[in-house]
């Protein structure tokens, strides 16, 4: 599974197939869930966006940047183990894991205040679709960062070379997935209207 | 011919799981006459009784099944002797009488007497749809599992790691984690419903989806000779997608039992991938087959795993999407469709995996590579005879939920229950008929075990 490092033309997908099989069904997933979201809010279109305006923008936007950011990390953790360069590859995953740690402290901040106004599943539709949907987003957080973390430690053993690196932009492109599914959910429940 | 003399223990569990499955299938048969003649041995076997054998011997004896496949796998993949055979020969026998016994007393005596007997009155936990085990016998069980889970952790905990036996533990040890939920037995009905799909559910549509997943991994591994690397790819996102799906499509048993209306949308949305990672098992295990790097002289085996992988498609993918959907479900919940999905899944799913690893292993342990040429014709006819009947019984009963359906739910003027049975009543004696065909392959398949004929060539070693 090494690739060796050269100037060739990209490949059609970077990593592992197995992971693009797995980004594709995690794709179905937050798709469809994002597809009935959307005709419940067809149906109920005051509702939802009265109770979208409760929802905290700011903390959205943040969360947003970090998540961007952290994958532009993660693009610098790949372009280091081509070069070779393990450390500055593991000190840019370590960034990228920071990213995601500040994504799930905000976010509980944001779990917090919803909890404590009293805000669960059954309030109503809106929020049963805000939670779960953010909810099993903010799951996928945490799986990409333990993929993440898993890599580091591997980096640490010096696992990866520029003649292997395949594991680095396995992990690279499912980081990519978790952030690219935030990227359409924050606009789709907490700003369109 | 067997790596390690430990993986003989299996042997006992897999007798005794075959001769449970043939008890399940006498009382399945039974149980399909008194459909269409209800007072068919009545008052020795009434329905209710026999319907209870039917599910409870399903459950005991793919347990049996599950646990000999651990012990035969193992050892062989962590590369050392059991950690305690003769621990596991024990619990053999506590678990086997125990089984017997509870057996006996859903048949001899009234349900309420045994109740009375076993002392329920002090932790009830009786009186529950496929749970209906005396609590003692329930504490007997999770005593069989400790010990089991003992034993097989302490045997891949000491020796090689690999993804296949530490997916298997995760299954079992998640088996035994989700039985606990059987001794909670609140008085309010809708929580008392909710918690015991936590065993139901997180038991077929969870744990023991890791559990068919590893097994099949193992039988692929020996017999196309397949790199590990490749299979152990596929085993993680099979059982990522399992997990992903199954958990929260807890939430398709939750529709119409007093629960919160989200259930109605979490659980079509997730349940409605549930067939992903059974359709994936079946990519994975042709896609292997096809890349073999040696013909196996085993050619049953090889047939019971893909086998396995497209009816556990097809019976729990395909007929559980079929009234999945909370709309769909208003109207078939609890019907026969529900029937047809439980018997192809259970038969396509977990049935056919242990029958893989058993048809694999015995002759292993019977000394041989592979059985006779006699032997295995006879044993991929019991395959077809058994998997055509059982195409045919979710066929039948398919078409009966259907006409159900429309008769007493659907059509302008719904009819009542017990006139709606009598309408369908031609389905039920085709299935019947289905089911008695089965019971031949069964017969046939113990046969194949006795026949004698000429040894396999082997190609190779």
């Amino acid at each position: 599974m090494s690739k060796a490092h050269s100037e060739i033309e990209p490949e059609l997908l970077p990593g592992d197939l197995a992971i693009w099989l797995f980004i594709f069904m995690e794709l179905l997933v937050f798709g469809i869930f994002f597809i009935v979201y959307a005709i419940m809010r067809l149906k109920n279109i005051e509702m939802f966006n009265q109770y979208q305006l409760t929802l905290n923008r700011e903390l959205g936007a943040a969360n947003t940047l970090l998540l961007i950011t952290s994958s532009y990390f993660v693009v610098r953790a790949v372009h280091a183990i081509r070069l070779n360069n393990v450390s500055n590859c593991i000190h840019w995953l370590y960034a990228a894991l920071a990213g995601g740690t500040g994504f799930l402290i905000l976010k509980s901040l944001e779990y917090y205040d919803k909890f404590s106004a009293g805000i669960r599943l059954s309030t109503n539709t809106f929020y049963m679709f805000y939670l779960s949907l953010t909810l099993f987003h903010f799951l996928h957080v945490i799986l990409g960062m333990l993929i993440l973390f898993a890599i580091v430690i591997k980096a640490c053993r010096g696992a990866y070379s520029d003649q292997n690196y395949t594991g680095v932009e396995t992990g690279a492109s499912y980081w990519h997935m978790v952030d690219l599914v935030w990227i359409i959910l924050f606009p789709l429940v907490y700003i369109i209207r | 011919m067997m790596k390690y003399e430990s993986q003989g223990v299996a042997k006992l569990y897999f007798i005794a799981a075959i001769g449970l499955f043939t008890g399940q299938i006498l009382f399945g048969v039974v149980m399909g006459l008194q459909y269409v003649m209800g007072d068919f041995l009545f008052p020795e076997i009434p329905f209710n009784v026999a319907r209870m054998v039917h599910t409870n011997l399903l459950i005991v004896w793919l347990l049996f099944g599950f646990m000999g496949s651990a012990y035969f796998l193992v050892p062989e993949e962590s590369e050392r002797e059991l950690y305690a055979p003769w621990l596991a020969k024990l619990m053999f026998w506590i678990f086997l009488v125990a089984g017997a016994l509870t057996i006996l007393g859903y048949l001899l005596v009234p349900y309420a007497q045994l109740a009375d007997l076993t002392m329920n009155d002090l932790l009830p936990t009786m009186g529950r749809e496929f749970l209906e085990q005396p609590t003692i016998t329930k504490i007997g069980i999770v005593i069989v599992a400790l010990a089991f889970i003992f034993n097989i952790g302490m045997t891949i905990l000491t020796g090689r790691k690999t993804v296949i036996n530490l997916v298997l533990l995760t299954g079992l040890v998640g088996l035994a984690v989700f039985f606990l939920f059987s001794f909670y037995n609140p008085d309010n009905i809708v929580l008392d419903k909710y918690f015991w799909w936590f065993v139901v559910h997180l038991w077929v549509e969870g744990v023991w989806e890791l559990i068919m997943a590893s097994l099949l991994a193992f039988v692929l591994i020996k017999v196309t000779g397949v790199d590990r690397e490749v299979i152990e790819k596929w085993l993680y996102i099979i059982i990522a997608m399992a997990l992903i799906s199954g958990l929260v499509g807890t939430g398709h048993h939750f529709f119409w039992i007093g629960t919160p209306d989200y259930w109605q949308w979490l659980g079509s949305i997730f349940s409605a991938l549930e067939p992903i990672p059974f359709f994936m098992m079946t990519l994975f295990a042709f896609n292997v087959v096809n890349k073999r790097r040696r013909d196996h002289p085993n050619k049953a085996a090889v047939l019971w795993a893909l086998g396995t992988a497209v009816m556990a498609f097809l019976g729990a993918g395909v007929w559980g999407f079929l009234h999945t959907l909370a709309p769909v479900n208003y109207y078939t919940h609890g019907t026969q469709v529900t029937a047809a999905h439980g018997h192809m899944a259970f038969y396509g799913a977990y049935v056919m995996v242990v029958l893989t690893m058993i048809s694999y292993s015995m002759p292993l342990m019977r000394g041989q590579k592979a059985g006779n040429q006699k032997a295995q014709v006879l044993e991929m006819w019991s395959f077809w005879l058994m998997t055509v009947s059982m195409v045919f019984i979710t066929l039948f009963l398919t078409g009966a939920g259907i006409l159900q359906v429309y008769l007493q739910r659907f059509s302008e003027d719904p009819l009542p229950f017990m006139v709606v049975q009598e309408k369908v009543a031609l389905f039920y004696w085709m299935r019947e008929v289905a089911g008695l065909v089965f019971l031949i392959g069964l017969i046939l398949y113990i046969y194949s075990f006795f026949a004698k004929g000429d040894e396999v060539v082997f190609a190779e070693d």
